[in-house]
């Protein structure tokens, strides 16, 4: 039986969807059977960073409404035959989810993956809710600043309440993956520190992906960053992070500064 | 499963029992309130006995050790019949503490104490043998006093309400958060969202805080917000309390 997770912050733009797709391909590359599934109804972006925009036939919305077998639906990466998306729908809205077809939807994925990655949308309306519904654990996305971190800490109390294990009185278990980090910046205390973070959210740490150039390069080719650049720094993350989530421990690297020489000489701005 | 109630004796008990005696602190008298089981026999008594050895032989250690009492309401038996009774129910190793449902007047030396002011059973026990003559039901808990404890942290956006007393947290509490007591408040984590005590009208509950980064404080409805909360307190421990009219904050160390 596959496990099922659920990406989320709550906040939008903090990189739910560039984790879903980096993490996804990560466990993917390591041989695992991975299906990703866009739940940003009216929304969808996965496709895009995934690369599969054009070969969207049929999507969520159709499998739950029958219009379209799940296996009609599912589109395969060109890179990993072991990594699957399950597109959202762009024309209808997060309405036309219902809670018996998504609970069927997963039912039958888990059957067929070994990780099911639910890409949850921003807020915490129906759409939230209805992709954390079956998770059995959470990765919650959080960027180092005020608001990013309330949010996230809104969603950890909606995983507790709203899920079909909290009501079940289980506990879905949760990672934090600390977004967007970028050392000098909390160096210089315009950014909340990761023990900021950890205190204030106090749950486990997955991962810091450090802010970089190599992310949106990725995006914009439509491809996850663990495939497009394997070697770079929050590739390397992400590889990490997928490792922790398969339960091996790795020490957790904070991003520190890394400047050249001659960023070194010149890069202090006069005051 | 019976409560025992022997508090109506509390006046008797509490009276000094002389001069001397009120001042030595290590002899007092207080009443208490223990649990024991209550036996019901029915007539006739030696069918019953017998009743009671079939269950006995089901669970045979079911009454040993405990204390038991004797409700009698459902027969009628002299003073004799009960001493009898009581020295069949010691060869089964059931020791009677007491009866209940007699008349007073039928005291005697000899016969256990009669209780008086019993209340009703408080739990079934599962395992109890389903003999029809053991009478076990089911009845209001004793009243426990009314405190609400949170061992997890209070996330943003929920809100934790009890109006019955006062409310402990284990965890901190995220901004956005709010804890609404009707006594005090107790957070052993950090407070960064609001903390309102004393809801019902309580002008004596209190919070209390390891860490205050509140959002609000509020007492029976007076109320400071962060910017009125001094820097000098700011993420220290901290207690408010209600002085007339005016929410008072001061360190806790």
């Amino acid at each position: 039986m596959g496990q099922v997770l659920v990406v989320t912050s709550g906040k939008g733009g903090v990189g739910k969807t560039t984790s879903t797709a980096a993490l996804g391909a990560a466990l993917a590359r390591g041989g695992d059977k991975v299906v990703v599934v866009d739940f940003d109804v009216g929304l969808r972006n996965l496709d895009l960073v995934l690369g599969a925009e054009r070969r969207v036939v049929f999507d969520l919305i159709n499998v739950i409404h029958g219009v379209a077998k799940l296996t009609q639906a599912l589109i395969r990466d060109k890179r990993l035959d072991n990594l699957c998306l399950l597109p959202a729908s762009q024309t209808r809205d997060k309405d036309a989810l219902t809670d018996s077809g998504v609970a069927d939807v997963i039912a039958e994925l888990r059957t067929k993956f070994d990780w099911i990655i639910c890409d949850s949308p921003a807020g915490i309306e129906r759409g939230a809710t209805l992709a954390m519904r079956h998770a059995d654990a959470a990765i919650i996305v959080t960027n180092p600043e005020v608001s990013s971190v309330r949010d996230s800490d809104r969603i950890i109390g909606l995983l507790d309440s709203k899920t079909v294990k909290a009501e079940r009185g289980e506990q879905v278990e949760k990672h934090l993956l600390i977004t967007r980090y970028h050392a000098a910046r909390a160096a210089r205390g315009e950014m909340l520190s990761i023990e900021d973070v950890l205190e204030i959210l106090s749950i486990p740490l997955l991962g810091i992906i450090p802010e970089s150039q190599e992310v949106l390069r990725a995006s914009n080719l439509g491809s996850p960053v663990t495939l497009n650049n394997a070697q770079s720094a929050p590739a390397r993350a992400y590889f990490d992070a997928a490792r922790r989530l398969k339960g091996e421990k790795l020490a957790m690297a904070v991003p520190s500064e890394s400047r050249g020489i001659l960023n070194k000489l010149f890069g202090r701005k006069a005051a | 499963m019976r409560s025992l109630l022997t508090n109506q004796n509390r006046t008797d008990a509490e009276k000094p029992v002389s001069s001397a005696v009120r001042q030595r602190q290590s002899l007092m008298f207080r009443a208490r309130s223990y649990m024991a089981f209550a036996i019901t026999p029915q007539a006739p008594i030696v069918e019953w006995l017998a009743e009671l050895d079939t269950s006995l032989e089901r669970s045979e250690s079911f009454f040993s050790g405990h204390p038991v009492a004797l409700d009698l309401s459902s027969v009628s038996l002299s003073a004799a019949a009960i001493m009898h009774l009581v020295e069949n129910l010691a060869e089964r190793k059931i020791r009677v503490l007491g009866i209940t449902g007699v008349d007073p007047a039928i005291e005697e030396p000899g016969l256990p104490p009669i209780l008086r002011g019993g209340r009703g059973p408080q739990q079934t026990t599962p395992d109890l043998p389903k003999a029809p003559t053991l009478v076990v039901n089911a009845a209001p808990p004793r009243q426990q006093p009314a405190s609400l404890l949170i061992e997890t942290p209070v996330r943003s956006g929920q809100s934790v309400v009890f109006v019955d007393g006062d409310v402990t947290v284990l965890g901190s509490v995220g901004s956005g958060a709010e804890i609404v007591a009707g006594g005090s408040v107790h957070i052993y984590g950090t407070l960064r969202g609001r903390a309102m005590a004393g809801a019902n009208g309580n002008s004596r509950a209190r919070i209390f805080c390891q860490r205050v980064e509140a959002e609000l404080l509020a007492i029976d409805s007076y109320y400071k917000t962060a910017d009125e909360i001094e820097d000098s307190l700011r993420r220290q421990p901290i207690q408010a309390w209600l002085e007339g009219e005016t929410l008072k904050i001061s360190a806790l160390n």
